[in-house]
C-alpha cells in the first residue's frame, strides 16, 4: 500500500482503529455479558448489578445443569441429529453433483434435472403442507424426521458441483483411459481433490443442524425429546409466553426466570460452535467465493 | 465412445438425493391443495370439502393480512438495506486499516455472532435489553426512566433490524472484502502517482472496483423482500408487538399449526411462495444479465 503521510490521512486513521474497536467489542460484549451473568449469584444478576464481570463468583449455575438428566438428554438429541444430517448431506450432495458436473454431452438429461432441482431450491410448499407431509409419513417424534426434514439443501450441491466442473479436465480424461469407471473417477480423483468444498459443505451442515430450533418444536410432541436449541427455545419462551397481555407481566415473568441458569445453558449451546469457529472461518469464507460459476 | 455407458450409473448417484428431495420437498407442494379446501385432518386432502377460492375470499377480508403483508415487507426492506449499506462501510473501513495485527483480529471477532442461532442470540439480546439489564443500567446512569423494551411496539421494529445487521454485517463484509482483494495495487500505485490522496483513492479506485459486486448484493437481495426472518422474530416478538412485529411466517405458524386454521393459513403460505419464488427468480435473471452471475 501507498503510504500517505498528510495529517488528514493520519487522523483518519485514528477514526478507523477507534470504529473497529467499537464493532468488535459490540460482537463481543453481549456474549461476554451473558458468560459473565451465568458465573453471578442469582440474587445479584436479578438486581441488575452484573455488568463485564461476575458479582459474587459461583459455579453454581453449572453445577446445577450437571444434575440435570433432560439438558443432556436434549444435548445428546442435538448431537446425534448433526452427526447422522451431516453423513446424509455429505453423501447426497456428492452423489448428486458428480453427474451433474458432466456436460450434456456426457449426460443428457443433465439440464433437465437442474432445472427441478432450482425449481425444487426456490419454491415450497410452506409451513402447513410441509407439516401433514411431515405427520403422514411418520417424521413426528422421530430423529430422521429432524435429520431428513428439511430436505437436501440444494444451493450446497450447485456448490461442489462448480467445484467439480472447475477441476481440471486432463486428470479425468487420464483415468478415463487407464480404464476407470464412474465411480471410481468419483472416489478416487474427484473427492479427493474436492476436501475443502467438501469441508465447507460439512461445516454447513454441522451449523444448520446444531442451530436448527423450528423442526424440534413442531416434530417433537414430548418436552423432553427436544433437541438443545428447541430446550433453550422454550426456556425463553417462559418470557415470551403467548399468554402475556400487558407490560407487567413481561417483567414479572423477567424477575421470576431463573437469567443465571439460563445464561450458563445458552453458554454451553455455544461452545460447539464456539469449538468449530476456526475451521468456520477459513472454510465458510472460501464457500462464500465458490458459490459462482468462473468462465 | 465408453461413457455412453456412464449413463445409468449417473442416475443411480442421483438417486437418493432424488428420492430425498421428492419426499421433504416436492409431496408437500401438493399439499398446497389444502389452501382451496376447507381441510380436515380426519379426512385428509383427498377427502375434505373443495371451497375453490373461498380461503384466499377470506383473507383478504381479514385485518390481520393487512398489517402481516405491511410488517413483512416493511421490516424485510430496513433489513437490505441495512445489511447491504452497513457491512460496505465495515468493509472499507477494515481494508483501509494499516495495523495487521488488529485487521486480523477484527476480522476475527466481527463475524462470530452470524454462526451462532437465532435462539441463542435471543437468549443474550432478552439479556442485554432486560429491565433490570446493562442498557437500562446505562439509561439510568444518564437519568432516564428504564424501559421494558420488549412490550413496546413501536420499539420493536428499530430492536429487529438493528440485532440483524448486528448479527450479520461482519460475514457480509467478507463477500465485499473478498472482491476487495480483487482490485489491482497497480491502480492505487497509478492513482498515487497521478496525485489522489487516500480518500480520493477510495472514492475512484476502491468502489468502482467493487461494484459489480455490489449490484450483484443489491440484485439477489431482491428474493429476500418477503423474507423478514421467521427464526429471529419467533424469538423476540409477544402479543404486545404483534401490531408492528408479527410477520407472514409467524402468523401462519399460530394460524396453521396453533389455531388449526389449515386452509387459511396454507392459503397465505401459498400467497407468500409464489410472490418469492418471482422475486427470486427475477434476482437470478437480472444478476445473470447484469453482474453476469450463474448459478450453474
Amino acid at each position: 500500500m501507498i503510504k500517505d503521510n498528510s495529517f488528514g490521512s493520519a487522523l483518519f486513521d485514528i477514526f478507523l482503529v477507534i470504529m473497529l474497536a467499537a464493532l468488535a467489542l459490540l460482537c463481543i460484549l453481549p456474549l461476554w455479558y451473558t458468560l459473565c451473568l451465568s458465573f453471578s449469584d442469582k440474587s445479584s444478576a436479578a438486581a441488575g448489578m452484573v455488568g463485564l464481570w461476575p458479582v459474587n463468583f459461583t459455579t453454581i449455575s453449572y453445577q446445577s445443569i450437571l444434575g440435570d438428566a433432560n439438558f443432556f438428554h436434549s444435548f445428546g438429541i442435538s448431537v446425534e441429529r448433526v452427526v447422522l444430517g451431516t453423513i446424509c448431506e455429505l453423501v447426497a450432495t456428492v452423489l448428486m453433483a458428480y453427474p451433474l458436473s458432466k456436460s450434456v454431452r456426457h449426460f443428457p438429461a443433465r439440464n433437465f434435472w437442474m432445472w427441478f432441482l432450482v425449481f425444487a431450491m426456490l419454491f415450497s410448499g410452506g409451513l402447513i403442507p410441509w407439516y401433514q407431509t411431515m405427520k403422514s409419513i411418520g417424521m413426528i417424534n422421530n430423529i430422521w424426521g429432524l435429520v431428513l426434514g428439511n430436505s437436501l439443501p440444494v444451493f450446497n450441491v450447485i456448490l461442489v458441483m462448480n467445484y467439480f466442473r472447475n477441476l481440471p479436465k486432463e486428470i479425468e480424461e487420464a483415468a478415463l483411459i487407464d480404464g476407470a469407471g464412474p465411480w471410481q473417477l468419483l472416489f478416487q480423483i474427484y473427492i479427493p481433490l474436492a476436501k475443502p468444498v467438501l469441508a465447507t459443505v460439512a461445516l454447513f451442515s454441522v451449523v444448520y443442524h446444531w442451530n436448527e430450533f423450528f423442526n424440534g418444536l413442531v416434530l417433537t410432541t414430548r418436552q423432553a425429546d427436544y433437541p438443545l436449541q428447541t430446550y433453550i427455545q422454550q426456556m425463553l419462551v417462559v418470557i415470551n409466553t403467548s399468554v402475556v397481555n400487558n407490560p407487567d407481566q413481561i417483567k414479572m415473568l423477567n424477575d421470576l426466570s431463573n437469567q443465571t441458569l439460563n445464561a450458563a445453558k445458552i453458554f454451553i449451546a455455544m461452545i460447539p460452535i464456539l469449538l468449530i469457529y476456526p475451521f468456520l472461518q477459513r472454510y465458510f469464507i472460501s464457500g462464500i467465493t465458490l458459490g459462482s460459476v468462473k468462465e | 465412445m465408453r461413457t455412453k455407458s456412464f449413463e445409468k450409473h449417473y442416475y443411480l448417484m442421483l438417486l437418493p438425493g432424488l428420492v430425498w428431495i421428492f419426499i421433504f420437498k416436492i409431496v408437500p407442494m401438493f399439499g398446497l391443495a389444502m389452501a382451496f379446501e376447507n381441510f380436515n385432518p380426519g379426512k385428509g386432502i383427498f377427502g375434505s370439502r373443495w371451497v375453490g377460492l373461498d380461503n384466499f375470499v377470506y383473507l383478504f377480508q381479514l385485518n390481520d393480512s393487512k398489517t402481516i403483508f405491511f410488517n413483512t415487507l416493511f421490516i424485510a426492506l430496513l433489513k437490505i438495506v441495512g445489511n447491504l449499506v452497513i457491512p460496505l462501510l465495515v468493509a472499507l473501513m477494515i481494508n483501509e486499516l494499516r495495523l495487521h495485527f488488529f485487521k486480523r483480529g477484527v476480522q476475527t471477532v466481527v463475524y462470530l455472532p452470524h454462526f451462532l442461532s437465532w435462539v441463542i442470540l435471543a437468549g443474550v439480546i432478552l439479556d442485554v435489553f432486560a429491565f433490570h439489564g446493562p442498557i437500562n443500567s446505562i439509561r439510568s446512569y444518564f437519568g432516564q426512566a428504564p424501559i421494558i423494551f420488549f412490550a413496546r411496539a413501536d420499539l420493536f421494529v428499530p430492536l429487529v433490524v438493528s440485532s440483524d445487521v448486528w448479527r450479520e454485517f461482519g460475514f457480509k463484509a467478507v463477500i465485499y472484502l473478498a472482491a476487495l482483494t480483487g482490485i489491482s495495487p497497480e491502480l492505487y500505485e497509478a492513482a498515487a502517482i497521478d496525485g489522489a490522496n487516500r480518500f480520493q483513492r477510495i472514492a475512484y479506485v476502491t468502489i468502482p472496483g467493487i461494484s459489480t459486486t455490489i449490484i450483484l448484493l443489491v440484485v439477489l437481495s431482491l428474493g429476500d423482500v418477503l423474507n423478514a426472518n421467521f427464526d429471529q422474530i419467533f424469538n423476540l416478538y409477544n402479543p404486545l408487538v404483534y401490531s408492528t412485529g408479527d410477520i407472514i411466517d409467524t402468523w401462519v405458524y399460530r394460524a396453521g399449526l396453533l389455531q388449526m386454521q389449515y386452509g387459511l393459513a396454507t392459503a397465505v403460505g401459498l400467497l407468500k411462495s409464489v410472490i418469492g419464488f418471482a422475486m427470486i427468480s427475477l434476482s437470478y435473471y437480472l444478476a445473470g444479465k447484469f453482474a453476469n452471475y450463474n448459478i450453474f
